[in-house]
């Protein structure tokens, strides 16, 4: 019986020391040309991989198994294989490709070209270039609705939001935001689009079937001068009840009530925030410091920043392969 | 001057009489704070000035790079927090060793002096009452600043006791030392300019030894001399859970440096308290 006892603690012990499951994040370093590999149960870099010239939006594929970049000043989209962790093909685009996203099955690639105005339709799985569709001036943030029927698409001199039909590949709506709108995510429920803009200090709250703005986030940090508030990137918990938007030069992340749109808590982070992304368990979230050239890591239920880890020059975006 | 001496008798001292010795001075000391209700005001007033006035300006302007303990960014408020509790010590130490200067005024330290147990010992429960002290105005910074988002670890409030209870002795018994100088109460003002504050800001506790260095490599190497800088470094490693050993080494070498001396000044046949005024006790 006691031999029992004991063989079932040491099960428990191992199983209670054995560390949380551990992920990979990919960060994007706009000015070093590489890519750094972050293992969340160390917080350290494990690896950093050489890639093109200006590497900004990243992201898995949905299998896991490769992490696309795009290399704006080599006009392309690089793939790197997950395991390898080298880059192992390239993605048609147009000039200077910037952020992108895939449909749900990830079948279909857009990309936003910024020099182009328009937004690329790769066919992955052929990977090849099946379609353009015309933009506002200066494409950047892009999402896709829950449902996979609406493409938004952000132009940061337009000042809009563009509803995309995916079947048509046909604008069907346009929705005037605040000044350089930069990125723009849905909640997971599909009721709400948030897009931030960078210049106008703001998060409009969009109404993605009437396609108005309901309602908007605005930023007020102590002692900060409200030009230096700049919103960029969006998280939104998978409850959709919390978002975290990062807010650039005010080196702060706003935590924000998603359900009263109201800024909650600001954390301290690094220089020029950019963008963040959940660990799939929703445990972390890690944002990207380009300025100090780090990324810091935010305990997600505390609402606390628990570490700062170096990567490579100017982190731009980060990505974490999904479970 | 006179100079009352009782020859402890040869069976020496149980522990009991030991503990009831401790027991009373503590319990003096405690007494005489609680009912100081100014003083636990005042002692509280002094770190909130700094860190609601003195932090909010400078929260902007400093820049705090990841240094140890801290793993990310800090507010300016987060950073001065253990100088501000190792600021509190400081007083305290001073103000204790005030008392002492009281005390011997009054005449308050002929009940003291006159117990058979040895004057080392004495002085060390009297260290010792002042540390517990201290740690009462500590912990009531601490929930304060809780209050206003400097929130350590959980653990870390008790890892900074042992902590406490040293850089406690060792600015105490700095007092002790310094009290055995001081002939008057009026005196004390001099301790004020001349050790309070020097120790305090040639330290870490307002600005981290990095930027110091970049501004003053002389002063740098002051502040890397002052035993204060090492009481507000063991604070703050102690605070996140860690050990600073550096600071552990000097903090402790230190307090048995300025205890020893303590001791020897206050002992009547050679100390600097022979040379006090009149009425004096020792």
């Amino acid at each position: 019986m006691w031999r029992h006892c004991l063989l079932s603690g040491t099960v428990l012990w191992l199983a209670a020391a054995a560390p949380a499951s551990a992920f990979m994040a990919f960060v994007s370093n706009e000015k070093g040309n590489t890519v750094s590999v972050i293992d969340t149960d160390s917080w350290t870099v494990t690896k950093t991989i050489k890639v093109g010239q200006r590497p900004r939006g990243i992201e898995f594929t949905r299998d896991g198994k490769f992490v696309m970049v795009a290399v704006g000043d080599d006009d392309t989209i690089q793939v790197i294989d997950a395991k390898k962790q080298e880059v192992v093909d390239t993605l048609p685009s147009g000039p200077d490709p910037e952020l992108f996203t895939q449909d749900a099955a990830g079948k279909i690639m857009y990309v936003a070209n910024e020099n182009d105005n328009t937004v690329t339709v790769i066919d992955l799985e052929k990977r090849a270039r099946i379609g353009d569709v015309q933009v506002g001036v200066e494409p950047e943030g892009m999402t896709i609705s829950p449902d996979g029927k609406i493409l938004i698409n952000t132009s940061e001199t337009t000042n809009m939001a563009h509803f995309i039909d995916t079947s048509t590949r046909q604008i069907v709506a346009n929705v005037l935001v605040d000044a350089r709108p930069r990125f723009a995510e849905f909640k997971h429920d599909g009721s709400e689009l948030w897009v931030s803009s960078e210049i106008g200090g703001t998060v409009s709250i969009v109404d993605p079937v009437k396609h108005v703005v309901t309602g908007k986030v605005s930023f007020n940090i102590p002692g900060l001068r409200s030009e230096a508030i700049q919103p960029v990137g969006i998280g939104m918990t998978k409850d959709d009840k919390t978002a975290f938007v990062a807010l650039g030069p005010a080196n702060r992340i706003a935590v924000v009530d998603a359900v009263n749109h109201k800024v909650t808590k600001y954390l301290l982070v690094g220089q020029r925030v950019w963008h963040m992304a959940f660990t799939p368990d929703e445990k972390y979230l890690l944002v990207t410091n380009g300025v100090s050239n780090d990324v810091s890591v935010i305990d997600v239920a505390a609402q606390k920043v628990i570490k700062t880890i170096q990567v490579g020059e100017l982190p731009w975006g980060v990505t974490i392969a999904p479970q | 001057m006179s100079s009352i001496t009782v020859t402890p008798s040869r069976r020496g001292f149980s522990f009991a009489e030991y503990i009831t010795c401790l027991n009373g001075i503590v319990w003096r000391e405690a007494l005489r704070f609680l009912h100081q209700r100014e003083r636990f005001i005042s002692a509280l007033v002094r770190p909130l000035v700094w860190l609601f006035i003195f932090a909010a300006g400078f929260r902007q302007v400093l820049g705090i790079s990841i240094i140890p303990p801290y793993e990310t960014y800090i507010l300016y408020e987060v950073y001065i927090a253990p100088g501000l509790m190792a600021m509190i010590q400081l007083f305290n130490g001073m103000q204790s060793s005030l008392s002492m200067v009281y005390d011997r005024e009054m005449g308050n330290m002929r009940t003291l002096l006159v117990s058979p147990l040895p004057r080392g010992y004495l002085l060390f429960c009297k260290l010792l009452a002042g540390t517990a002290v201290s740690l009462l105005q500590v912990y009531a910074f601490l929930v304060i600043a809780w209050l206003w988002d400097i929130t350590p670890p959980p653990i870390g409030y008790l890892t900074v006791l042992p902590a406490l209870v040293l850089s406690g002795l060792m600015l105490g018994a700095l007092g002790m030392l310094i009290s055995s100088g001081i002939k008057q109460l009026e005196n004390f003002a001099g301790v004020m300019n001349f050790v309070i504050f020097p120790m305090f800001f040639a330290s870490s506790a307002l600005y981290p030894l990095w930027r110091v260095q970049e501004g003053s490599p002389m002063l740098y190497y002051v502040c890397q001399l002052n035993p204060f800088t090492h009481a507000v470094e063991l604070i703050r490693f102690a605070l996140y859970g860690q050990i600073n050993w550096i600071s552990l080494g000097v903090v402790a070498g230190c307090t048995a440096v300025f205890m020893i001396g303590a001791i020897l000044a206050y002992d009547p046949s050679r100390g600097l308290a022979r040379r006090g005024p009149a009425g004096g006790e020792t």
